[in-house]
């Protein structure tokens, strides 16, 4: 595969993932705010300093109002990470590598670009209520998930997607329960109150989580939400997890058999994988959630560098993309 | 729909007679949009926009705005050409392809036909598009013009008439493919009973003649992009999808040791076969253009000692020089010795003195062209023009006659179209065919018709409110 497609296609999945966690980040805090006690104001703050771009948002805006902060994630052109550059982005490099995808998933793709680009065109963010829209945006890539599963040959170019959506869902649920570390509770009292069991569960709810949560742990306690969205071995969006099928992905893109490693992106994603499967939730705990949650973030920028350098970077001339979350 | 019957005085409507009555070969099409309700029309030109914006037919208007793609719009009603009228175009395009070959192939070695006086030499190696490098050079299987998109029209005494040979890289056939998807889907009872041959094998056609290029078993195969802002970008992947071949650009290549190889993840792999959709002088800056970013330096190396084939052959532009046009008939006697079937439109070289008088004496009714430039520059429409215009080209063909060359304005002949979804109404078309020559020179059935969609107008060009029809080649 030519090393220019790989790093598309590799983006492509990153963009793709990027896109439905802001559909499900701003879902989540829809949800919060649902459940508020009715003289609890919004909080719409923390949504802003999860996806660490609260640099740029504060220099565009003065306050935290629910408009302004879904325009900023969802339809913010300016703003690289939004949902609707995300998109582009996913779509830009979807045109790039075309003749490598098949028609069904390019054609999904377009589609979806060209509704976020209307609903953008038609200011959802001002309805009273856009969950529609995100909602939609969700259930869309999901059914490009599910195209790509069933019609794309399980070679090169799916490992490298399958890379880019991993890594990509690894940092972003490492996020999502970062949003929990910045929702402020009325008085420290509050914590192991309902209110805060509601924030809990609401955080399940939008990476589809809570289900399963239940089935496992039955009653709403914070450490075990903890273990689960990062520690779990089996669900598919847990850090965890994520990190352990982005490795399985490196080693069949590079042929080799999965003991030890064959290059320094394998190194480093294996230090990191091993790092979290002999961790226990108690170390989390130690470390300080929002600490290791950030090194975890670090520790996957590395590593996509690492990818970068070992599959993409060959020529010079090479035009590279770098966009990272700080 | 409101059909209106607009038969203009002077031209040629490829459905209906002058009488009105329905054409032979558009009888059940013609009887079948008559008896079609205006609504089920328009619905079926709606279905047809969509189809495009899904499927990402788009062009690129600006450079970097993604805003800016353009769909190309394709009228649903087609543009029908029976059997017996395509059999003579077929012809006609194989001799003339075949003739341009052996052309090329001459002027680039042993030069007889300057030496016969059959062409002034001078005309072929002064053109900015003789490239020197290529001279002593016969590219693999000695093929020069692979993939040729004649341009054709049809003029008001019916036939048709050579406008340009289009030898360099022709755009549009992902056009022809595509539209012709859509409109199976539109009309899909009326391709069974009309007999409309099928144009879908064509990256199969286009495929075989690659890989003909190369004596490997099994060669590697790219199509060449200048990349994803080129306004033909969506070709290039869609040829390259179709084919299952690579879609490289110049990054993705280099040259070691006069051979070409493509940057993968596992390192590098000999590319043996290049479609380049770049244009000559930007295919490698150590042999041609030295500012080009797009090209592969050494690739030229490359090609001379026989390690990769490109298609078309660099060099081959010059052969579709319009002062060289009016010498094709020559050429296709000189080569075949045989009569062109297909007509020039008569061209009048001002280098030649005759010429020369009767285009100071008419050049009110005629249109005066540069012959290296491009895309209507330095041009004169004597019927549009007024004296003081015609005079300053009088003295500018005086000046420097071999720079100018004169042909009569065309009519070119109308096809219905779906007009604002209210009526239809005939409007000015040309006509696209696409040629292979590979293994042996085929004619593809099928071609893309443009269309000028505002009321009279001549110009077919996308950028000029021109659209596209699919075009049905009878059995």
């Amino acid at each position: 595969m030519l090393s220019r497609v790989a790093n598309s296609i590799y983006w492509l999945g990153r963009y793709l993932e990027r896109a439905e966690n802001y559909a499900r980040f701003i879902d989540v805090n829809f949800n919060l705010m649902l459940d508020l006690p009715g003289d609890l104001k919004e909080q719409w703050e923390p949504l802003v300093l999860a996806t660490g771009d609260k640099d740029l948002y504060q220099a565009k805006n003065q306050g935290y109002n629910m408009q302004e902060v879904i325009y900023f994630l969802a339809f913010d052109t300016s703003n690289s990470n939004s949902l609707i550059s995300s998109v582009s982005k996913a779509r830009e490099n979807a045109r790039i590598v075309r003749e490598n995808l098949t028609k069904e998933t390019w054609e999904k793709l377009n589609e979806t670009y060209h509704f976020v680009k209307k609903a953008s065109e038609s200011k959802v963010w001002k309805n009273e209520d856009p969950r529609h829209f995100f909602e939609s945006v969700k259930s869309q890539i999901l059914l490009l998930y599910g195209i790509a599963d069933s019609t794309v040959a399980r070679t090169e170019g799916w490992y490298f997607r399958q890379l880019g959506q991993y890594l990509e869902r690894a940092d972003k649920t490492s996020r999502i329960l970062d949003v929990k570390y910045h929702i402020l509770l009325p008085s420290p009292k509050e914590v192991g109150s309902p209110l805060d069991f509601l924030h809990w569960m609401a955080l399940l709810k939008s990476v589809t989580a809570f289900n399963t949560y239940r089935r496992l742990y039955g009653t709403i306690d914070p450490s075990c939400v903890v273990e689960f969205l990062v520690l779990n071995k089996y669900f598919p969006r847990s850090v965890f997890f994520c990190l352990k099928e982005a490795e399985q992905s490196l080693f069949k893109i590079s042929g080799t058999n999965g003991s030890g490693f064959s290059n320094s992106a394998e190194k480093s994603m294996g230090e990191l994988r091993s790092k979290l499967e002999f961790d226990d939730v108690s170390d989390i705990i130690a470390t300080g959630l929002h600490e290791y949650l950030e090194h975890l973030q670090v520790k996957i920028n590395f590593i996509s560098n690492q990818i970068n350098d070992n599959y993409f970077q060959i020529k010079d001339n090479f035009v590279s993309q770098t966009m990272e979350q700080g | 729909m409101k059909v209106i019957h607009n038969n203009q005085q002077g031209f040629y409507d490829e459905m209906f007679e002058e009488n009105q009555e329905l054409r032979g070969h558009y009888d059940r099409f013609g009887k079948f949009i008559q008896s079609t309700s205006a609504k089920k029309l328009s619905h079926l030109q709606y279905s047809a926009d969509k189809a495009q914006m899904a499927m990402g037919m788009t062009f690129n208007v600006y450079h970097d705005k993604e805003g800016m793609e353009k769909i190309l719009h394709l009228d649903i009603i087609p543009r029908i050409i029976p059997g017996h009228e395509w059999k003579v175009l077929e012809d006609g395009l194989k001799q003339r392809i075949d003739a341009l070959n052996l052309f090329l192939q001459d002027i680039y070695n042993e030069q007889k036909i300057f030496k016969d006086e059959i062409i002034p030499k001078e005309l072929i190696v002064g053109s900015k598009d003789f490239l020197k490098p290529c001279i002593g050079l016969t590219p693999p299987k000695g093929i020069w013009c692979h993939i040729t998109g004649t341009d054709l029209v049809r003029d008001k005494d019916g036939a048709f008439y050579v406008l340009e040979d289009n030898l360099r890289c022709p755009s549009g056939v992902s056009y022809m493919l595509e539209s012709r998807e859509i409109i199976k889907r539109a009309f899909p009872e009326l391709f069974n009973t009309l007999g409309v041959r099928p144009v879908s094998d064509y990256s199969t056609k286009l495929l075989e003649m690659l890989q003909f290029l190369s004596d490997k078993p099994k060669p590697v195969i790219g199509v060449l992009t200048p990349g994803v802002y080129n306004s033909a970008y969506f070709e290039h992947s869609y040829l390259a999808q179709q084919m299952g071949v690579e879609l490289v650009s110049g990054m993705d290549l280099l040259v070691e040791n006069k051979k070409v190889y493509m940057q993968t993840t596992k390192g590098l792999q000999q590319i043996d076969v290049l479609y380049r959709r770049i244009d000559d002088t930007f295919l490698d800056p150590l042999a041609f253009n030295p500012d080009s970013m797009l090209g592969i330096p050494g690739l030229f190396d490359a090609y001379k000692a026989g390690n990769i084939a490109l298609a078309n052959a660099p060099g081959t532009g010059v052969a579709d020089d319009k002062a060289v046009y009016a010498y094709v008939p020559k050429i296709i006697r000189y080569y075949l010795d045989q009569e062109p079937i297909l007509k020039n439109v008569p061209t009048y070289l001002c280098r030649e003195a005759e010429d020369r008088e009767y285009v100071l004496k008419n050049i009110a009714n005629l249109v005066v062209k540069e012959t290296n430039a491009a895309g209507g520059y330095g041009m004169l429409i004597g019927p549009k023009a007024d004296a003081e215009e015609h005079e300053k080209f009088r003295k500018l063909i005086q000046n420097n006659p071999k720079n100018y060359i004169a042909q009569p304005t065309l009519s070119l002949s109308t096809v219905p179209s779906i007009i604002d979804n209210k009526s239809i109404e005939g409007r000015h078309v040309d006509l696209r065919p696409y040629v292979l020559y590979g293994k042996e020179i085929e004619v593809i059935p099928g071609a893309l018709t443009r269309v000028a969609l505002k009321k009279g107008s001549l110009v077919v060009n996308s950028s000029q409110g021109g659209g596209s029809k699919d075009t049905w080649v009878l059995y």
